[in-house]
């Protein structure tokens, strides 16, 4: 077994190698201008665009030309809700969302508020699910766009997205997805999903950084954007920009390669995640898992050890690498938005760590990372005024604590 | 972020990590922080009345290395100071010991606070202790 070990697939993923290997040719001899219309060397990245276009829209059941191709899920997510604010000003101005979507979503949503859009943060349940109910109530005649995450990217907990879907289309609402975690590790169908709009990143689904897509629904309705990026009309005058031919190229083998080895896969990753569960549950007492264990991605699991701080837990176990949604590991000083929506308190959020599963994890490394991580909570708790505390029968909540 | 070699080591050798009797008169505790802000430190100190000097300190901390090291390092200082000696401890001179970075200074903060709110109940204590010997 190789240290360190890559346990924060959540946050980016290596490229595959033969990811890597259909890249290559397009970096030199294929070097090409998709838009170059009238030589071979165009011809040929064109070519490979439309292929890669074909191959993403295969895996989330789309039509190719419902492909728009952008840099990345952040400027999809931004290219889907102020594109759409734009276009139907004269509709609406209200959007629905989430308070525990992406801040590529979140902060997009605020920047519209400040030009005079109205935005409906809706609220989660204890299991991280919006209610349907919330939903339907926040809709009003000037709602012009749902935007719910199909997985969240901390606690991997999946939104009842075909529900959404079919309210939306009831209420004649454009529905927008960022399914950056869920594209290539568990069926998406925009289809399925009654979906209109949705984001995707090469860089979580093993292809390279700095290349993603924006699904646009052409038929039942069809959905215009106002462009983001002004310039030569490419990607159907949605995001003009020369095409990131290699990036295209990786992102669609990496879109094949995921379509074609996602049942074998997502089950090996779910069941080497419930290994994970289980043997903490077996060997540590007063752990809590944050988020629906049953609506959930397969390869997550996001667990708070109670009474031990997250960034000194990382600190004891600097060999594995996962993450925290304690304050201290973030620059903001303040601990993660998403635990917090959960309402379990934010001393769990401080204590949380993050684990994702890929497609390189072993068996061994999930049994390395729970005794590492076994020893490294109890030294910690034998330290920790906290469990000493609890342990003699004072009830936490109760104590005046003197906040600073 | 990067730590320095002396946070690491007070991570993982961390000096005087336990309890103290906390009923004893001749011990002082403090308890500062909160949950919810990610750290809460205990330090206690024992002194010994005739001379005024601290024989012990042990200290439990829930946070950050930082924030271990930080309270590691006041047992340390504690230890052989008299309690106006460690009234005069400060922040600002943990945070140079350890070389913590500017986000990390409301560790020190918080080490500095526990240990005067360890020696306000040591000495809070000692005057109960004296005033119900003169009334008995």
């Amino acid at each position: 077994m190789k240290l360190p070990i890559y346990m924060d697939y959540h946050a980016t993923t290596p490229v595959d190698p033969r990811v890597v290997e259909a890249m290559l040719p397009y970096f030199t001899e294929k070097f090409g201008n998709s838009a170059s219309r009238n030589h071979a060397f165009g011809w040929a990245a064109e070519e490979a665009v439309e292929k890669g276009r074909t191959q993403v829209a295969d895996l989330v059941g789309a039509n190719p030309k419902e492909i728009i191709f952008t840099s990345g899920a952040t400027e999809s997510n931004n290219l889907a809700i102020k594109g759409v604010a734009e276009m139907y000003r004269e509709k609406g101005n209200h959007i629905i969302t989430c308070v525990t979507e992406h801040k590529a979503v979140i902060d997009t949503c605020k920047k519209l508020e400040k030009q005079g859009a109205r935005v409906t943060y809706l609220a989660v349940q204890k299991d991280g699910r919006i209610s349907l109910d919330e939903l339907r109530n926040a809709i009003t005649d000037k709602t012009i766009l749902i935007s719910i995450m199909t997985a969240n990217n901390e606690i991997g907990v999946l939104q009842p997205i075909a529900e959404i879907g079919a309210i939306a289309k009831e209420k004649g609402i454009l529905f927008h997805s960022d399914a950056v975690q869920a594209v290539g590790k568990i069926p998406v169908d925009v289809t399925a999903m009654k979906v209109d709009l949705l984001s995707l990143s090469a860089h979580k689904m093993y292809g390279p950084k700095g290349v993603g897509a924006l699904y646009v629904r052409r038929r039942n309705p069809r959905v215009l954007l106002a462009e983001q990026i002004s310039g030569g009309g490419h990607e159907r005058g949605m995001r003009s920009g020369t095409l990131n031919v290699p990036g295209i190229v990786g992102l669609g083998r990496a879109a094949a390669i995921c379509k074609a080895e996602m049942a074998t896969e997502s089950e090996r990753l779910r069941k080497m995640r419930d290994r994970l569960n289980e043997k903490f549950h077996k060997s540590l007492d007063e752990i809590y898992i944050n988020g629906s264990m049953e609506h959930r991605l397969p390869h997550n699991l996001n667990i708070s050890f109670a009474y031990v701080e997250g960034e000194s837990l990382l600190m004891g176990i600097n060999d594995v690498a996962v993450s925290s949604g304690s304050a201290c590991t973030s620059a903001s000083l303040e601990p993660s938005y998403v635990l917090k929506a959960l309402g379990a308190g934010d001393d769990l959020a401080h204590s949380s760590i993050r684990f994702g599963l890929g497609r390189w994890t072993t068996e061994e490394e999930v049994d390395y990372v729970v005794d590492k991580l076994t020893n490294v909570v109890r030294r910690l708790r034998e330290m920790s005024p906290l469990y000493e505390m609890v342990k003699e029968g004072v009830d936490l909540t109760k104590m005046q604590w003197v906040t600073h | 972020m990067a730590y320095s070699d002396k946070v690491i080591d007070h991570y993982e050798n961390p000096r005087n990590v336990g309890s103290l009797p906390k009923d004893d008169a001749n011990v002082g505790t403090g308890l500062v922080g909160a949950p919810e802000c990610g750290d809460v430190m205990k330090l206690q100190v024992k002194v010994n009345p005739a001379t005024g000097v601290i024989d012990d300190a042990k200290f439990k901390t829930f946070g950050c290395g930082s924030a271990i090291a930080s309270s590691s390092l006041a047992t340390e200082w504690l230890k052989g100071k008299t309690v106006e000696q460690a009234l005069a401890i400060k922040n600002t001179d943990i945070v140079s010991e350890l070389a913590l970075p500017p986000v990390k200074i409301h560790c020190s903060v918080l080490a500095e606070d526990a240990i005067k709110a360890a020696i306000a109940d040591y000495k809070k204590k000692q005057e109960k202790e004296s005033s119900v010997g003169a009334s008995a």
